[in-house]
């Protein structure tokens, strides 16, 4: 991947270039060997004004005639081209895919940037009428408060563990540790969010190369398996949900995960999870079945979800610090994991991972799409 | 975002006078109107109603930093708003000092939602204030 963060040097097919042949040189394969690609990208029409971004990539990375295709789901575009590239390696057709993600946010000013990435909710019923996305997550973080007293430190604490973790990854935007005080005297956004409990704007991308498990032994790196791959949809309208406190779309779709992998969450080393904001960690963590409904929060505050805690969330810094170039943030997720199940995360190492899993929310929740991955044995 | 002048034509019933659907078959009652019934797909048979417009504060925020075509009525309160009906809508509460709670009953009024220029198109909708309100 490329380093997150304002790559004001770099442009979208620089960045997205770098990225594949970061990946294409961890394989330790050659540009021949691959057969399709998948990459997903959210907005890059309205952000730089380029659509046909698979022609794009397979031309910059010198890769026609092989087919690339673009897919779209909002903040989870990575993670569903993940999914494509998933489904065509095990369906046969393909055997080297290339699945990368990539945006390129910061050409344009933060007002632009809010308003194209409200796309992401319902445009007519929510935006129109004066929705933003903090705002809408600030619904959903008033009625977790309301339902199961959640508190702003419980919110807070997401961030300054999220910070902590991003201070050891090279890759992150912000690679400084921040204490409870920065977050809860940062200036309020949509209460009671405020700017540090909001994921930043951000360019990057990021790769990944998939190939049959009885492939994958052949290559230079320790292969990973993925060992489940699902998405579930929920309404586009917040509103329209019969609970703001949780993500059905996550329930559903983790639930299948652990039942295709034959396994349940406590058997899960390390996730990477999309905390866009700091409520939306603790509604994951909940959702994914870590902790009980509504306590997600007190688990939080107590570092329950540190490096050392019981489950470490988001050791590449998360959304939060790692930054969030949405269409890129799926395949970091991806790339994060796959580090931790090699033993290659550093400083960030959680001990003897063996299964981790991967969360990625498009929009205030109509799309999640989730990954287990699983050490080669 | 601007919306364009036809695609603000095509939801002015909606916007004007919260015209929105239900299902006979199951009862559920949608805002903004839909074509089918979710729950009951084909079962379903669709008909317009019109929403009375009361309804209670299911969720809300004060929104600090606002989108494009908002900047002069920031902060604002945004809510989610569950109507008598049982639909549920997203639509700013005005006309308040900030005493809004989860639970405070509403009622809907007509009013401007944003205007995307001094020469430009005004843009009219639903917003709610406190029902006990005079
Ligand atoms: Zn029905």
């Amino acid at each position: 991947m490329t380093r997150f963060g304002e790559n004001w040097e770099k442009g979208f097919r620089d960045m997205v270039t770098e990225a594949g042949i970061n990946a294409i040189n961890d394989a330790g394969i050659s540009g021949e060997e691959i057969n399709a690609g998948f990459v997903g990208s959210m907005a890059s029409g309205t952000l730089i004004g380029q659509e046909h971004i698979g022609a794009l990539l397979a031309d910059y990375m010198g890769l026609n005639p092989t087919p690339i295709t673009r897919v779209e789901g909002a903040c989870a575009s990575g993670s569903l081209a993940l999914r494509q590239g998933f489904m065509a390696v095990a369906s046969g057709l393909y055997d080297i895919v290339v699945v990368g993600g990539v945006e390129k946010m910061t050409d344009l000013g933060t007002t632009e940037v809010s308003t194209i990435l409200g796309g992401a909710g319902d445009q007519e019923w929510e935006l129109f009428l004066g929705a933003t996305f903090p705002g809408l997550y600030a619904l959903m973080a008033r009625r977790h408060m309301y339902e199961f007293n959640t508190t702003e430190e419980m919110l807070a604490a997401v961030a300054v563990k999220n910070h902590k973790n991003g201070a050891k990854n090279k890759y992150a935007q912000y690679q400084n540790e921040i204490t409870m005080d920065t977050v809860l005297n940062s200036k309020m956004v949509a209460d009671p969010l405020k700017i540090m409990d909001c994921s930043p704007i951000t360019d990057g991308a990021a790769a990944v190369i998939l190939a049959p498990s009885e492939m994958a032994g052949s290559f230079k790196k320790e292969p990973v398996n993925i060992v489940a791959s699902t998405q579930a949809s929920d309404t586009l309208a917040l509103h329209s949900r019969e609970t703001l406190t949780g993500l059905k779309s996550a329930q559903i779709a983790s639930a299948i995960a652990y039942k295709q992998a034959g396994i349940a969450p406590k058997d899960i080393d390390v996730a990477e999870v999309h905390d866009c904001f700091t409520i939306a960690e603790i509604m994951a963590i909940e959702d994914l079945g870590f902790f009980k409904k509504g306590e997600g929060g007190k688990a939080s505050l107590e570092g329950r979800t540190s490096l050392e805690g019981e489950i470490p969330i988001n050791t590449s810094g998360g959304l939060k610090s790692c930054g969030h170039p949405v269409g890129a943030t799926g395949v970091k997720q991806i790339a994060e994991i796959v580090w931790q199940l090699r033993g290659e995360a550093g400083k960030r190492q959680v001990k003897n991972a063996e299964t981790g899993l991967t969360h990625n929310v498009g929009g205030s929740g109509a799309t999640t799409v989730i990954h287990i991955l699983q050490k080669q044995r | 975002m601007k919306e364009s002048i036809p695609l603000t034509w095509r939801r002015i019933p909606e916007r004007y006078t919260l015209l929105g659907t239900q299902c006979e078959t199951c009862g559920k009652a949608y805002f903004p109107p839909r074509i089918i019934c979710p729950q009951c797909r084909r079962k379903g048979k669709i008909k317009k109603i019109k929403f009375s417009g009361r309804g209670k504060v299911y969720s809300y925020t004060k929104i600090f930093v606002p989108p494009e075509g908002f900047e002069k009525q920031a902060p604002y309160m945004l809510a989610v708003i569950e109507l008598e009906e049982g639909a549920r809508v997203t639509a700013q509460i005005v006309d308040t000092c900030g005493d809004v709670k989860i639970g405070s009953p509403v009622r809907a009024v007509f009013r401007i939602i944003q205007r995307d220029d001094p020469e430009g198109l005004i843009h009219y909708g639903f917003k709610f204030r406190l029902a006990n309100d005079t």
